[in-house]
């Protein structure tokens, strides 16, 4: 059975196509993300959040009512959303106020809410759950979070920088930033909390597009052995062509475990689920259209190997192939 | 042949002692079959995100330690400087890390700093002008104060929390000064936390003077030298605040506690009782018998809660008195049997899961799981016909290995490694289909079914052997400087992608080779 039969699809023709379409969406995430902020989760800013089972059901305005009336400071900024499967009559409520961290009194606030709660007479109901986090906390994971992944960027580009050669390296790491980015939109677009689950989510799709990715460099790396007289332009295309079907069967699986996540992995992991299915989608996208392009711009700029009997490479097309006159020159003005 | 035995050996052994340490023991305890207890106790752990419990992270104040030795060595150069007769003006203590000596003589000046030089081996030693010098506590020993304080307070903080009855506590530092504390079951927060966070400091002074007000006590500002003011309850009864002038040397402190214990007091109220050590019941017997009738302040935590009258010489026995509850006295023998924290701690972040809520976190997640494994299987199956079953054996190999070595190295399952868990069923999907996509495509060039299996891994194994080793990279840097859960996720997927090596190339090699050695002639493939 095969899903493709030897493609040969140009999709380095459609680069800057994809390029455009990448900053499209990376600059509606930016200006979402600078006029509406990024949505945080309590790990990262801090403040407070209990989880509340009540005995009788209530509605989500019940509650925020009863913190308008009697939780010090009103509602305006606390968050109230029903929570999980709406038989376990479950309510999250956040405040992003929290107790000083000196001392044992870090959880006041959510005694408070409590508190309110209790005042008006909405039954029974006992604590579920609660996260009650210092703003020192947010800082350390964000700055942790940050230098991790900067550093395991830094060691990917080493690693394929000596494996293969430097502008595959770069193009990974570029494919890599740019799933980031799509990710970062996407979440920002639906408005998604930034919590530690999607950041772990973030981290998974960034392991499968950078493993896409280098599953495709590695065709392009054996064909550039075996195709000597070729351009590099037809071998980065008869690449991707030839793993075109694993790429889709791979993708294509992980989307289905994604979406099985998404649609029975319960409300806790409703972030970390959205945000690998976007994250494969990216990812897969990314490594077909925009890494190994970024490795032909890159090497379009520099002599190499494949291309060492060119001196200048920029405008000097290798002769077979006279389509390329144009995209050269192009590549001088992106440059 | 025998070469093929012995793979099938090995894929086998090594099946059999994964599916021991890692699945059986869950599926044992879910479905109550008997298992041997040395298995049980290795069974794969949740995380408190999975299980509900207390998770805690504490700040210990390690300035706390510092500022304490500070003082300490401030008392003990003054002490030394009377008994060399140097007259200095003053020794105070200006930050945690730094005391000032005042007026010390011209004349002295070389006594001074002979005396100094014996003493403070500890500190740094400023060049004196006008017969001044600051000591600064010198940064080598600053920084094994800092690291000592947190070990002490860890070591206090597991005992306070073994007294409490937790079951499979877990108190860990996290990073220079945190302590990340996590309680498995326990509800009463409030309870927990307070016993934690109390620092338990337990120091018996002579008082000197008691007034009403602070500044009754002071002269010009500042109280006697050698003394301190401490405020505290006043006599039984009343409710007001009292100050109290003791001598800033401790007579005795909570290090030399043996023992501490509920116990009510002449007027049947509920009251600790306290044993010293035999160092303790010493100093004590001589301060105390030299003190007879003078008040003795009972501090805890810098509060005074008691200054009975000393009646005669006391040794080791003590007793706390105040206006106590019943549970007040029973979570302060707590503190006290368990020893003071060397500095105090601060919250950073407390989070709670109840069981319902970890309950269901781990159905949602198992369901996700199975549902997307079915489905992967199913497509393989469809898709690689008798190939595919090849690629299912493979993966679920893999995951039994790695629930195995989870369980065996004691790593706890979390949700961020329900992700990593995630992840390496992708990549395992993935590696079977780069080689399958690779062995058809040798078939295609009119290979010969064994050469293209050959062909197919072999070719193969360089792509599996970059992508891993570059996930591998990545996940050493996420595993080194993230925090917990992304720690979680990187040490799952770490074993994940080890495992997967050894499952898609060798387990998944063998299985074809035991496919073509049983037919003579193989012209088709079923893939």
């Amino acid at each position: 059975m095969h899903i493709f039969k030897n493609t040969n699809f140009d999709f380095l023709r459609w680069r800057w196509h994809a390029i455009a379409l990448s900053w499209v969406i990376i600059i509606a995430g930016v200006v979402t993300l600078a006029t509406k902020g990024i949505p945080k989760g309590v790990e990262f800013a801090g403040g407070t959040v209990v989880i509340e089972k009540f005995e009788q059901p209530v509605s989500v305005q019940q509650v925020r009512e009863a913190l308008d009336r009697n939780y010090p400071g009103g509602g305006q900024n606390t968050v109230v959303q029903s929570f999980g499967d709406p038989a376990l009559r479950m309510v999250m409520i956040r405040v992003p106020q929290v107790g000083s961290e000196a001392g044992s009194s870090l959880a006041i606030e959510a005694k408070k809410v409590e508190d309110a709660l209790d005042q008006s007479n909405l039954g029974k109901r006992s604590r579920e759950g609660a996260e009650i986090v210092g703003a020192t906390v947010g800082r350390e994971l964000t700055s942790k979070g940050l230098s991790a992944t900067v550093l395991s960027l830094i060691g990917i580009l080493f690693y394929l920088a000596f494996r293969f050669q430097f502008s595959f390296g770069v193009g990974a790491v570029v494919a890599t930033i740019h799933d980031l980015l799509i990710t970062l939109a996407f979440l920002a677009f639906f408005r998604y909390d930034m919590s530690l689950n999607v950041i772990a989510a973030i981290l998974t799709m960034t392991g499968f597009s950078t493993n896409d990715t280098i599953v495709i460099f590695d065709r392009i790396r054996e064909n550039l052995r075996s195709m000597r007289r070729d351009s590099m332009h037809h071998i980065i295309n008869t690449s991707i062509n030839q793993t075109l079907t694993r790429t889709v069967i791979t993708s294509g699986t992980a989307l289905l475990t994604a979406l099985a996540l998404f649609f029975f992995g319960g409300e806790v992991l409703h972030g970390f689920a959205f945000t690998m299915v976007v994250g494969i989608i990216t990812g897969t996208y990314s490594s077909v259209f925009i890494a190994a392009a970024i490795v032909s711009l890159w090497r379009g700029t520099a002599p190499t190997r494949a291309a060492a009997h060119a001196p200048a490479m920029a405008g000097a097309p290798a002769p077979q192939q006279p389509q390329r006159k144009q995209k050269p020159q192009r590549k001088v003005r992106a440059s | 042949m025998t070469n093929l035995r012995w793979k099938i050996v090995t894929v086998l052994a090594v099946f059999i002692i994964f599916f021991a340490v890692g699945p059986y023991p869950i599926l044992a305890a879910r479905y109550h079959v008997p298992a041997p207890a040395w298995l049980m106790d290795k069974q794969l752990k949740l995380g408190l995100d999975l299980k509900g419990g207390v998770h805690l992270v504490l700040r210990v104040q390690t300035e706390d330690a510092l500022r304490l030795e500070t003082d300490l060595e401030a008392e003990r150069l003054r002490d030394e400087l009377r008994t060399r007769n140097i007259p200095v003006a003053n020794v105070v203590p200006i930050s945690s890390t730094q005391f000032r000596v005042d007026g010390v003589p011209p004349a002295q000046d070389a006594a001074f700093r002979a005396a100094a030089n014996e003493v403070q081996a500890n500190f740094e030693r400023g060049s004196g002008t006008n017969g001044s010098y600051t000591l600064t506590m010198r940064p080598n020993i600053q920084v094994n104060l800092r690291a000592e304080a947190v070990v002490q307070a860890r070591q206090t903080i597991e005992r306070r929390v073994n007294e409490l009855g937790v079951t499979e506590p877990s108190i860990t530092q996290q990073g220079n000064d945190q302590i990340l504390v996590q309680l498995p079951g326990v509800t009463d927060v409030e309870r927990a936390k307070q016993i934690m966070g109390s620092q338990g400091l337990l120091e018996l002074k002579i008082v000197e003077r008691v007034a009403s007000t602070k500044d009754e006590l002071l002269t010009n500002g500042q109280p006697p030298e050698g003394m301190e003011v401490v405020p505290g309850n006043g006599v039984a009864g009343d409710a007001g605040t009292m100050y109290y002038l003791v001598k800033r040397a401790a007579a005795v402190t909570g290090r030399d506690l043996r023992n501490a214990r509920t116990s009510v007091d002449e007027n049947n109220r509920p009251a600790v009782s306290f044993t010293l050590n035999t160092e303790g019941g010493r100093k004590f017997g001589k301060v105390s018998g030299e003190n007879v009738g003078r008040q003795l302040a009972i501090i805890l935590d810098g509060r005074v809660q008691s200054a009975p009258t000393l009646e005669s010489r006391i040794t080791t026995d003590g007793r706390i008195t105040g206006s106590f509850t019943p549970e007040e006295v029973q979570n302060l023998s707590l503190i006290l049997r368990s020893g003071a924290l060397p500095a105090t701690l601060s919250y950073l972040e407390e989070r709670t899961i109840g069981p319902s809520l970890g309950a269901d976190s781990i159905r949602s997640g198992v369901t996700a799981s199975i549902v997307g494994l079915l489905m992967i299987v199913v497509f393989m199956l469809v898709y690689y016909k008798a190939s595919g079953i090849n690629a299912v054996v493979a993966l679920i190999f893999n995951l039994v290995i790695l629930l195995g070595l989870m369980a065996y190295i004691g790593a706890v399952m979390t949700l961020p490694g329900i992700a990593g868990f995630v992840l390496t069923m992708g990549i395992g999907v993935d590696s079977s289909v780069l080689i399958f996509e690779r062995i058809k495509e040798e078939l295609e060039a009119q290979r010969g079914v064994r050469a293209a299996i050959n062909a197919g891994f072999s070719r193969v194994f360089w792509t599996l052997f970059d992508t891993h080793i570059a996930a591998l990279i990545s996940c050493a840097f996420l595993f080194q400087f993230g925090t917990g859960p992304i720690r979680g996720f990187a040490l799952t997927l770490f074993i994940g992608l080890a495992s997967n090596l050894f499952t898609s190339i060798f387990v998944s090699k063998t299985i074809f080779e035991v496919e073509l050695a049983n037919r003579r002639q193989v012209t088709t493939l079923s893939i």
